[in-house]
């Protein structure tokens, strides 16, 4: 029984037949996690009791006949941004070091209900800001397939803990690409759902008009199956979709022939050589899939980073303006006055990047600033969707890179905030208009770094993102 | 240059954000850069455009509220329990008000 070989299918099968039961693998998973952790640092917390009672609950409703649920003992992973009742929840943050909230994330109470034992807490950016995982005050995540290298961010630490086996899947949370990219960095599959498509009651806000929660699993089933289980209408999210939820794994029918996919042109620029190649092996598949490849152009693309900067960071300064030391477990012990513990409390608990991120989003909404940056930028959002818009007049699904670079080296690029940027060039733009897009395995470079093609679908276009993902993964994709 | 120290001595003054030195400078750095990147922008012409603001889908103007039934909320306890200072059921903060 390896953690690392099983799918959630697998699992169903084993526990009915009782070859195996939920405690018994719920300990071999945190045992695994315990073991492999100290090598990428990609778990925080290990939630042993938890796990178990919950492992528990599975064996017994199958000991009384009753049914456990679709993801009955599968052992998932759950990022740091999103709370558990009771687990501690830093968002990778001094901020919120000792921060155990008292309610459960939807999502999380959703896939506990479907059976699902969750094992523990991910490492990722702080507040989930940055694209390698470089920015979590405990420590970067390393990557399983290169340990010298960034496994992406944000959701870096649940991307590595699905690459090296020992989650069978794992929430991330996605705001401009922080599911797709460490999952194409990490080899993994990744979805970024669309916007509303899962509650985010729960998920630590970072710009709450972007943010999603979303699974990675090591296939295109498992994802499917993830998000099956969270997706659907929560009252207690207002901006969560009222859509029905399809059945995902009746979408997956195997064949993919007659699909139009549009290869955008704006996504082909600026590849490394290795990046180019594999995203020339993915059109050969595609095709040879019998979908109808179509040129596209999405004549936007070039001023999304900008857009999407001045975006998130108004929103992100408004969401951070709750840390003031009054609520939050933290307090600065020197400040004196109340603008004292403001200032204090903020200056020492935030890392760079968020205080780079406040500041940027305090200076674009300010007085004077903010026609020319934030309605500006909110106005491009609308072109940006348009494009998209109007591509999906024409195809079903649109294949692009994830990233222009696969998995860089540790402090590659710490030091220079705008070259971190854009590096989430080809996945922000589905983010600002509230597309899902998926991220799957297209082989890996000749260094053996793994890169990611990314589908992206209309808004609820899941169905199709999995029927041609699973089409791909089935014809090879991952090991092209 | 897109921003001076000056200026981002007075956006952390409004972030309620303690700055080293280094930090200003470093921070003064940064900024410059990522707005200068920003400016690309300009080159559209969005005069009749109309802001997008949310991801909105269709449905009934009011299909987001819920029914207003009373329910058990979180508890007081469980709210204050991640105070930094507490004290008789509120969170205690710094003197406001000078006597």
């Amino acid at each position: 029984m390896e953690i690392g070989k099983l799918t959630i299918t697998g699992i169903q099968e084993a526990l009915r037949a009782r070859r195996v039961s939920a405690r018994e693998l719920a300990q071999e998973a945190l045992r695994t996690a315990r073991e492999e952790n100290p090598k990428t640092n990609a778990y925080l917390l290990l939630a042993e009791e938890r796990a178990l009672r919950a492992a528990e609950a599975v064996d017994a409703a199958l000991g009384r006949g009753q049914d456990p649920g679709p993801l009955a003992g599968v052992p998932v992973a759950v990022k740091d941004n999103i709370v558990t009742r009771g687990v501690r929840t830093t968002c990778g943050s001094r901020l919120l070091e000792n921060f155990v909230p008292p309610y459960d994330a939807t999502a999380v109470e959703r896939l506990e209900r479907a059976g699902a034992v969750v094992l523990g807490k991910t490492n990722c950016d702080e507040f989930a800001m940055g694209s390698s995982n470089e920015n979590s005050a405990f420590g970067p995540v390393r990557n399983p397939a290169a340990p010298d290298r960034v496994p992406g961010g944000s959701s870096g630490g649940s991307a590595a803990a699905v690459a090296q086996g020992t989650a069978v899947a794992a929430l991330g949370s996605d705001t401009g690409g922080s599911i797709r990219q460490p999952a194409s960095f990490c080899g993994v599959v990744g979805l970024s759902p669309t916007y509303g498509r899962v509650s985010r009651y729960g998920l630590v806000a970072f710009a709450s008009s972007l943010d999603r929660i979303g699974p990675l699993a090591r296939n295109v089933r498992d994802a499917a199956a993830v998000l099956q289980a969270m997706a659907g209408r929560d009252e207690r999210d207002s901006t969560s979709a009222f859509a029905p939820v399809p059945d995902y794994q009746a979408a997956m029918t195997g064949e993919a022939r007659g699909l139009r996919v549009g290869v955008p042109l704006e996504y082909f620029e600026g590849l490394t050589q290795d990046t180019a190649a594999q995203m020339e092996k993915a059109r050969a598949l595609l095709a040879s899939l019998g979908c109808e490849l179509r040129e596209i152009s999405l004549p936007h693309t070039s001023y999304a980073i900008p857009c999407y900067y001045i975006v998130c960071t108004a929103e992100a300064s408004s969401n951070l303006a709750r840390y003031d030391g009054v609520r939050y477990t933290w307090r600065a012990p020197q400040a004196e006055t109340l603008a004292e513990m403001y200032s204090l409390t903020r200056g020492q608990g935030f890392g760079a990047e968020c205080k780079r991120r406040i500041m940027l989003g305090t200076y674009v909404l300010s007085a004077g600033y903010y026609d020319a940056y934030y309605l500006k930028a909110q106005k491009v959002r609308t072109l940006i969707t348009r494009d998209f818009l109007a591509a999906f007049e024409q195809v079903d699904v649109i294949a692009t890179p994830v990233s222009p670079f696969p998995a860089f080296r540790l402090g590659e690029k710490l030091d220079d905030p705008l070259q971190m940027y854009l590096s989430d060039i080809f996945t922000i733009t589905a983010s600002l208009a509230g597309l899902p897009g998926l991220s799957v395995p297209c082989g890996r470079t000749a260094e053996g770094l793994p890169v990611g093609l990314q589908l992206i679908g209309p808004h609820f276009g899941e169905p199709v993102l999995f029927r041609l993902g699973d089409a791909f993964e089935r014809a090879g994709g991952a090991s092209l | 240059m897109k921003i001076t120290e000056q200026e981002v001595r007075h956006v952390a003054a409004l972030a309620h954000l303690e700055l080293s030195g280094d930090e200003l400078k470093r921070m003064t750095h940064d900024l410059d850069e990522i707005l200068a990147h920003m400016d690309k922008l300009r080159e559209l012409d969005t005069e009749a455009v109309a802001p997008m603001a949310q991801v909105l889908f269709p449905g009934a103007e009011n299909s987001t509220l819920r029914e207003d039934e009373p329910r058990e909320p979180l508890s007081h306890e469980d709210a204050m329990a991640n105070a930094p200072a507490a004290g008789a059921g509120h969170f205690k903060v710094p003197r406001v008000i000078e006597r």
